[in-house]
């Protein structure tokens, strides 16, 4: 006979309890995580003739674009600061969050045959897609310096790194992983029965883009619509974005008032996703 | 005393029927709505007073049963029994509706070869990853990669990305990867179904390894030959139930037994494949001279089969294809070429002599056939299975032997003549 007060290692009941994650197991399986993130770097740039290039190309061209675009045709205010480095601080940070956000809220939908017939804690690949974003960060935000360091040394000019700021900047991509993980996993969850959600995000994604200080900035909104910029601020990712130009760039900004509302709502859509991440992860075959 | 390693206690499994939820945001947001202000449904079927809510199955119901270290535990039953939902709860790959599974260890399950392979990768760096989603770490898998390489038994093309594999060597590396991952409790889903010979044996000589070095292996297959080879217990799934829990012949005789042994059967309802049995169809047989469907080795089986001819002028032949318990054919048997013409509905008295076969449970699939064939036979009406019997053993006219179907076979051959020089 078993004596009940034996250990058991795993004990599969039905779902009952809402926050149902398992940290010590997910510690458990780091090696997986690193895993499927070099797995991510090693497959994106396989046959490829430019490889890890691309990580740069695609954001110094958007930038190029964003600078003649906005402002040079359309002649938009970049805060005194020279465009290109305006809009490469804002390009890089935003790719970042939306890239995290799109292939993370694509998790149980890409990899259901797997997830049908195998277990691991399935938030190992949401980790490693910010991990693997984080890299590519990691690489432009470089180039990004080494643009910051040639405007920089230019004699009377306007770029005046906030020292004081910058050393804040892990907690800021940390909020950003965060924030777009957050959002992934909630839609996630939710296009395992919904498929609609998918439609959305592409262009959601490329419209909340409008929606945040990429192309242009927040004191120019402040400026137009200063009786709207209570909601345009309930954006978590517009003080973030800010911070960053004020920390790099040395632009004074008003809107790091509004950082405190920024974190949290990061961590309500974090603690929301992973409930709901937590909630499907069982029983989501049933239904994708 | 033997460690137990897993114990399921009173498991079900509810899965619902047809399209789950409205499928869309808006469509499942108007239904909550109108209930919240007590509104019909304006997605719910005209007529129908139920809300919206599709048929459940059970797919599983309050199953239980133990495994201890060193059990190799076959689950055995038809298609639709409920084994793969069980194994999918043991590995967790979706949770009960009710009841509790503990597991002692881990767990390694092959539901299905080189899940986790990706195709871009190579085999060396896939089985880093394979090995990583069974539950190896870094280490454990580096310290264990040449006999993996080795086991796999294709070196040569280790660094070659997996895509430019043959399917054959995509199950070598896969098998071998879990064959060396030292799971306490090792779950296979008829993963053998694939690759050659040689290379089954190999890995149900593993598994047996596996089993004989204290660890637990729950084993899916309708090869009862694997089963039996493999397996030191087995369980007997139906629609959902575990009807048995015991030793590996019983439970494959339960297997076996599922079939119908009735002496009349209506055929005109029984499942055919595409095409068959539109012309021409066998509407019902009884069969002559038995109550029980068992016979004495050497006897004969007598039946009347009705049927029903819709084609122009034609020669038909029936044919019978004996199968043994595992459903794997035995031999074959077909009347002379006979006349039918269009809005017959003849019955035909069959007699099969039951000569050569062995001792063991039958099943019989009976086929109304092109009479003259050009090359291959043309099936106007064919069914699988349309009853079994049984062949009684007497040792009496098998020279006091018992009858060892899985080493003799089912075919009992005239006596060797010798002579002494």
């Amino acid at each position: 006979m078993t004596n009940p007060n034996e250990q058991w290692d795993i004990i599969i009941r039905p779902k009952k309890k809402w926050l149902d994650l398992n940290f010590r197991e997910l510690i458990r399986y780091r090696d997986l995580t690193l895993l499927l993130f070099k797995r991510n770097f090693t497959v994106n740039y396989k046959q490829t003739v430019l490889g890890p290039a691309w990580v740069i190309i695609q954001p110094l061209l958007t930038t190029l674009v964003f600078t003649v675009v906005f402002g040079g045709i359309a002649g938009l205010p970049t805060d005194g600061m020279p465009s290109f480095l305006f809009y490469m601080a804002g390009n890089i940070c935003w790719s970042f969050f939306s890239s995290c956000l799109t292939q993370s809220s694509k998790t149980f939908i890409t990899n259901r045959s797997l997830f049908s017939k195998v277990y691991f804690p399935r938030l190992c690949v949401p980790i490693s897609i910010a991990l693997t974003q984080l890299l590519n960060f990691l690489v432009q935000f470089l180039f990004f310096l080494v643009f910051l360091l040639i405007y920089a040394l230019k004699p009377n000019s306007p770029v005046h790194p906030n020292f004081a700021m910058i050393a804040f900047t892990p907690l800021l991509l940390l909020q950003t992983a965060v924030l777009s993980l957050g959002i992934g996993i909630i839609i996630s969850s939710l296009t395992t029965k919904y498929r609609d959600l998918n439609m959305l995000v592409g262009f959601g994604v490329h419209l909340w883009m409008y929606g945040t200080p990429v192309t242009y900035s927040a004191s120019l909104v402040m400026e137009k619509y200063p009786h709207l910029i209570g909601l345009y601020m309930l954006n978590p990712m517009t003080p973030i974005i800010e911070f960053f130009r004020s920390a790099y760039l040395g632009v004074e900004s008003f809107s790091l008032h509004y950082m405190p509302i920024s974190i949290g709502t990061t961590l309500a859509v974090f603690v929301l996703g992973l409930l709901l991440f937590s909630r499907i992860e069982k029983t989501f075959m049933d239904t994708v | 005393m033997s460690e137990r390693t897993l114990e399921i206690d009173n498991v079900s499994k509810q899965y619902r029927l047809g399209a789950i939820g409205g499928g869309t945001l808006r469509r499942d947001l108007q239904s909550w709505m109108a209930r919240r202000r007590g509104k019909p449904d304006p997605n719910r079927k005209i007529n129908s007073n139920r809300p919206l809510e599709p048929t459940t199955f059970m797919a599983l119901e309050e199953v239980s049963t133990v495994a201890d270290r060193g059990d190799a535990l076959g689950v055995i039953g038809r298609n639709g029994a409920g084994k793969s939902t069980l194994l999918k709860l043991i590995s967790r790959i979706t949770a009960p509706t009710s009841g509790e599974i503990r597991i002692r260890g881990r767990v390694a399950s092959l539901l299905e070869v080189g899940t986790g392979f990706h195709q871009e990768l190579t085999g060396r760096e896939n089985i880093f990853l394979n090995g990583a989603i069974l539950g190896m770490s870094r280490q454990e898998t580096a310290s264990k990669i040449k006999d993996i390489i080795e086991f796999s038994e294709i070196e040569q093309f280790i660094d070659t990305p997996v895509k430019r594999y043959s399917s054959g060597m995509y199950v070598k590396l896969a098998f071998a990867v879990a064959a060396h991952l030292d799971p306490d409790i090792l779950i296979c889903d008829e993963v053998l179904a694939v690759g050659d010979v040689s290379f089954q044996q190999k890995c149900l000589g593993k598994m047996a390894d596996v089993a004989r070095g204290g660890r637990t292996v729950l084993y899916v297959s309708h090869n009862m030959r694997t089963i039996s080879h493999l397996c030191t217990r087995a369980i007997y799934l139906e629609n959902g139930h575990l009807l048995y829990d015991g030793t590996v012949s019983r439970a494959m005789d339960l297997y076996a037994g599922s079939g119908v042994r009735t002496v009349e059967r209506n055929l005109d309802e029984l499942p055919r494949g595409k095409l068959r049995g539109a012309n021409i169809r066998m509407l019902s047989m009884r069969v002559i001279g038995s109550e029980t469907m068992e016979y004495q080795m050497g006897g004969t089986m007598e039946f009347a089969l009705t049927f029903r001819v819709d084609i122009p002028e034609s020669r038909l032949r029936l044919r019978l294809i004996l199968k043994n318990h595992a459903m794997s054919p035995v031999a074959m048997t077909q009347t002379d070429a006979f006349e039918v013409r269009p809005g017959d509905q003849p019955t035909i008295r069959v007699r099969f002599p039951l000569d050569f076969i062995a001792p063991g449970e039958y099943s019989i699939g009976l086929a109304l056939v092109d009479g003259d064939p050009k090359g291959r036979s043309f099936y106007y009406d064919s069914l699988e299975d349309v009853g079994h019997f049984i062949i009684s053993d007497n040792p009496a006219l098998t020279d006091g032997f018992t009858w060892q179907e899985n080493l003799w076979g089912n075919a009992r051959l005239a006596r060797l003549e010798m002579e002494w020089q």
